[in-house]
């Protein structure tokens, strides 16, 4: 089992769609919100995705697959 | 001996012990170093300052790590110049341009990397590592190589042969990364928590970013012990920017200096600008971007401290610019034309930032303004080879130069 850290950003199109409860239900990844902010236009949530490594990289590939950008909840760490 | 006293959560206030740790384990907020205040107005003072070396060490009472065993190769106190003929050119009377492209990799990241890579050594690391696409790999490569440490660095595959060799002149690891910008950046996070290193800027960051502060040291020593009116700022990930500003509010808390009222504006290239985006749009959410755009050193989609510099543009009354890659190529000529300063990519966003803020009312005739120049121009050739004038070829003959010459005057570009 792991855990990773990830931020979904959501488009407008998105705001709408349950999907990080379908992502719980479609792959084998309990998922976790740490922080949020969501309002009409946009939105992102801190997630943590704990599971099979594999099956957290088949999961995240879903989202992106959605529409949903995928990134470290860090920020970009390559610089400059 | 160093005043710092430990790691705070800059969302929820949790401490914890000066350790490598970049985020706070309960809200993933950013830690940053504190100090003993009370302690350092004790001892500093504006001479015990002017008395220290020419590098960003003389400022070692407000640095995280013990300044005699510090990883030294002569990082920082680069000139501060008063640009008067760029100053002319865009109708602002009291400008001055810093000038870290004399750093010795020739960019700012050697104050960061002197303090991240100085920090990593007192806490047991003896590799270093970093992601990058230039100047951080340079500096990082440089310090480990002269601390006798190891160094590991990730760049993606396709960079210039010129930032390639920047680095593996200094023997490090090299890794070519393939794949895309957002793969390449999900690896590397992932390697950093998966190695015991000490990446430069993720899990020694807090040290890191605290270099960063010496350019706010150094600008309001360089004027005479005070701080400018205004600071224009190329933005990445944003640290450069909040961490000038926390320079300069910590040589007033020293009192060093009268309290600084300084705003703060800051640069991103058009391509890549999740801040100056969100500033327009007047919202504190910024959206992670893909960046494009020839100012691969400010291409940072999802800047880490994005939103704490959007709430300093909006603290300090400062604003943002965006600018198209032909507006850097003609920043970097500009630059280059009136104050014989070669910079990056990076410096030709933020004079053309300068530019457009000032052709905006955003920075006014009388301010004394500081532009930050953070790279130099040799990093980046290709921005600026087309946009440029061939030089004359002639045989070696009298009349072969008149006649190449008089054709150039004709022109007007000579």
């Amino acid at each position: 089992m792991a855990v990773k850290r990830v931020r979904f950003t959501f488009p407008e199109n998105l705001i709408r769609e349950p999907i990080i409860y379908r992502l719980g239900h479609e792959f084998r990844v309990i998922t976790n919100v740490r922080m949020a902010d969501v309002d009409e236009k946009t939105g992102w949530v801190v997630l943590e995705l704990e599971g099979d490594p594999d099956e957290i990289e088949r999961s995240i590939a879903w989202a992106q697959e959605r529409g949903v950008r995928v990134d470290p909840v860090t920020g970009d760490v390559v610089e400059g | 001996m160093s005043y710092a006293k430990n790691l705070r959560c800059r969302e929820c206030h949790r401490e914890y012990p000066l350790e490598a740790r970049h985020v706070c384990d309960f809200c993933f907020g950013p830690v940053e170093v504190t100090y003993d205040y009370d302690a350092i107005r004790k001892v500093v003072t504006r001479e015990r300052i002017e008395r220290g070396p020419a590098s960003l060490w003389r400022y070692r009472d407000f640095l995280p790590c013990d300044a005699d065993s510090a990883i030294d190769i002569g990082a920082g106190f680069t000139p501060l110049i008063e640009a008067k003929n760029l100053g002319k050119a865009l109708g602002l009377k009291k400008l001055y341009i810093k000038n870290d492209t004399v750093n010795p990799t020739w960019s700012f990241k050697d104050r960061v990397v002197a303090v991240a890579s100085s920090r990593a050594r007192e806490l047991g690391y003896d590799k270093l590592a970093c992601a990058s696409t230039g100047n951080l790999a340079n500096s990082v490569s440089a310090h480990a190589a002269a601390a006798g440490m190891e160094a590991v660095v990730f760049i993606p595959h396709d960079l210039e042969l010129g930032k390639v060799l920047g680095s593996s002149i200094y023997g490090p690891t090299l890794v070519k990364v393939r794949g895309n910008y957002d793969a390449v950046n999900r690896l590397c996070a992932e390697l950093a928590g998966a190695y015991n290193w000490a990446f430069v800027n993720v899990n020694v960051r807090p040290y890191y970013s605290e270099g960063s502060k010496t350019l706010g040291f150094e600008v309001a020593e360089q004027l005479g012990w005070r701080a400018p009116d205004h600071c224009v700022v190329p933005i990445a990930s944003g640290s450069l920017f909040v961490k000038i500003r926390k320079g300069l509010q910590e040589l007033w808390k020293a009192g060093l200096i009268d309290e600084p009222k300084t705003r703060m504006s800051g640069a991103q290239a058009t391509g890549c600008s999740p801040v100056a985006t969100a500033w327009q749009e007047g919202t504190m959410n910024f959206r992670p971007q893909r960046p494009n755009t020839i100012a691969k050193s400010l291409a940072i989609g999802n800047p880490a401290d994005g939103y704490y510099s959007l709430v300093q543009l909006k603290e300090t009354g400062g604003a943002c610019g965006s600018v198209t890659d032909e507006e850097i190529v003609a920043g970097m000529k500009l630059l280059a034309e009136t104050e014989g300063i070669f910079a990056e990519t990076a410096g030709g966003v933020t004079i053309a930032s300068l530019k457009q803020l000032t052709e905006q009312g955003h920075i006014h005739p009388d301010e004394l303004t500081v532009a930050f120049i953070t790279g130099a121009g040799f990093k980046t050739v290709e921005a600026v080879a087309e946009a440029l004038n061939p030089p004359l070829e002639i045989d070696a003959t009298m009349e072969s130069f008149d006649a190449a010459y008089n054709a150039r005057v004709a022109q007007g570009v000579a």
